[in-house]
């Protein structure tokens, strides 16, 4: 479980949000909302402290996160996979070596072992042929999924996804989605999806946060969402041109 | 009245300002370096980076350092020659000063000042763009050290190489020199020989190579500085491989200046 409390960022004078607490319970699928630039993926940098607040804790099995020694918190970080908004695959290794890259230097596999595990998950993403292709020769939608499957090849208990489907057609979105649901029910993980598709967020996710305001405007499952009435949300929800209620 | 004073705390405003942002850079600088410094025991996470380096450092460089020390040692040759252009002082003096001027000074300093450009600028582009497109983030989120992965590699590399290229950089130097001033006419190898070997003291490589050491330190540390805290996309690591440049060669100048006053 993680739980957020009372947290608050600012950039120099540009405050981010302040006072944002919500707890994220095992299992769960949380959708993380809100226009663009209003917070999301540095609210999601917090949860394995890539950033730190300027007050405010996130507490991980009774430890907050920001008080761990680096040691510690580096043991925590693993517990975490994370799929950037950019994908981060490292350009100087190819897509192989990308998805092998935590087998090599957190686990004790040997070479076949660790051949096998990436196939697998090549397998998984549905990329099979490309493990010699590095990441300039992938395309955006390759790319997010080299970094998926790197993301959960150590098995996290966590997993964050940063936009995973923006910037992609409507069937590499759908199965990006199916992705983080077959993750999310078959490895038992718990999911942290920042997205700005409600349609996405109607399909994979248990809860949904709504940054808006410099803060966290609300906050409550897929079903109140699609019940709600308070009016920030029910804008931003029909600007994304989705008719939830019918 | 008014504007003075306007302007007095204008400008106290802004003083304060630099001071502070050279105060909290220096900080960050000394917190990185302190930072790898605490993880040069984790060998295994850094290993292979050190050898990448080492070559890249190293071995790739050798082909642009002899060439600087080929014109070098040419250039100082012919020039001394014509400065000394006269009956009363014997040839082999310009293999003195050749050799001792590039021991002492310009094998260190002129392949620092090259290194600066060829090897501050790449660290501060593959640095600064691993910051901007997150890998840096995603290694910190796998729970590695990314200094230790990256900035303890390159400033060892850059610790141990540039004190050889050093060495490369002399030798060429001198030949070069030697081949200037026989092609020239300007003094035959023997004179030349017989002027480095006598005013040759082995406290000018000494210290040569603790310039070269310092420097190589200083390049790579301000390159993995400003390659490691880039910020603002393509435009922001640009922004930040030009000040790695330019500041690597103001630290080189600065850092030659501050050993020739306190060891000469
Ligand atoms: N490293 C940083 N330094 C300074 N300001 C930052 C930094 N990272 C983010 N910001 C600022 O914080 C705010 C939130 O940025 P963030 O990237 O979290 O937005 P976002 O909600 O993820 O937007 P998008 O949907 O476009 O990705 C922005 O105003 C941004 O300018
Ligand atoms: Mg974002």
């Amino acid at each position: 479980m993680i739980e957020i409390r009372n947290l608050k960022k600012s950039f120099g004078s540009n405050l981010v949000w302040e006072d944002v607490s919500f707890s994220i319970e095992q299992g769960e699928t949380v959708a993380i909302i809100g226009r663009s630039g209003c917070g999301k993926s540095v609210l999601v940098k917090h949860l394995n402290a890539l950033m730190y607040p300027d007050s405010g804790e996130v507490i991980i099995d009774g430890r907050n996160v920001f008080d761990l020694e680096y040691i510690s918190l580096r043991k925590m970080r693993q517990r975490f996979g994370v799929l950037f908004q950019g994908s981060a695959l490292f350009d100087s290794l190819n897509t192989f070596e990308n998805i092998a890259f935590p087998l090599r230097y957190f686990t004790e596999l040997n070479e076949e072992e660790i051949s096998d595990k990436v196939m697998e998950a090549l397998e998984l993403v549905n990329l099979a042929g490309t493990s010699e292709k590095s990441p300039a020769e992938l395309s955006g939608g390759m790319r997010r999924r080299v970094a998926l499957a790197r993301a959960t090849i150590l098995q996290p208990d966590f997993l964050i996804y940063d936009e995973p489907t923006s910037g992609l057609d409507p069937k590499t979105s759908e199965e990006i989605n199916q992705l983080i649901i077959s993750m999310a029910k078959n490895l038992n993980i718990t999911s942290i999806v920042v997205t700005h598709d409600i349609h996405s967020v109607l399909k994979i996710a248990t809860k949904v946060a709504f940054l808006e305001d410099q803060g966290l405007h609300w906050y409550g499952t897929v079903e109140e969402l699609r019940d709600s009435d308070n009016e920030e949300l029910m804008s931003f929800v029909s600007a994304s041109e989705y008719q939830i209620r019918n | 009245m008014t504007t003075t004073w306007k302007f007095n705390s204008f400008q106290r405003y802004f003083s304060k300002i630099l001071f502070m942002e050279a105060l909290e850079k220096l900080g960050r600088y000394s917190l990185l370096l302190y930072r790898s410094l605490r993880s040069l025991y984790e060998f295994n996470t850094y290993k292979k980076n050190l050898i990448n380096e080492l070559l890249k450092i190293g071995y790739e460089s050798v082909p642009i350092v002899l060439l600087t020390g080929i014109f070098t040692g040419a250039v100082m040759t012919i020039q001394t020659a014509y400065q000394l252009d006269s009956a009363f002082i014997s040839k082999s003096f310009i293999g003195s000063i050749t050799a001792e001027s590039l021991l002492i000074e310009l094998a260190a300093v002129i392949t620092s000042l090259v290194l600066a450009g060829k090897v501050g600028a790449r660290i501060a582009t593959e640095l600064g763009t691993m910051r901007v497109s997150e890998q840096i983030d995603a290694l910190e989120s796998m729970g590695f050290n990314s200094v230790s992965f990256l900035v303890l590699p390159r400033v060892l590399a850059g610790l141990i190489m540039f004190p050889m290229l050093y060495v490369f950089a002399s030798i060429s130097g001198i030949l070069g020199g030697l081949a200037a001033g026989y092609l020239s006419g300007a003094v035959t190898p023997a004179e030349y020989v017989e002027g480095a070997r006598a005013l040759f003291y082995p406290w000018d490589v000494t210290f040569g190579l603790l310039k070269a050491f310092v420097f190589g330190y200083v390049i790579t540390s301000i390159s993995c500085f400003k390659g490691y805290y880039a910020s603002g996309g393509a435009e922001g690591v640009g922004n930040s491989t030009t000040q790695a440049t330019v500041l690597s060669c103001i630290y080189v100048l600065l850092a030659d200046f501050v050993l020739a006053a306190v060891f000469l």
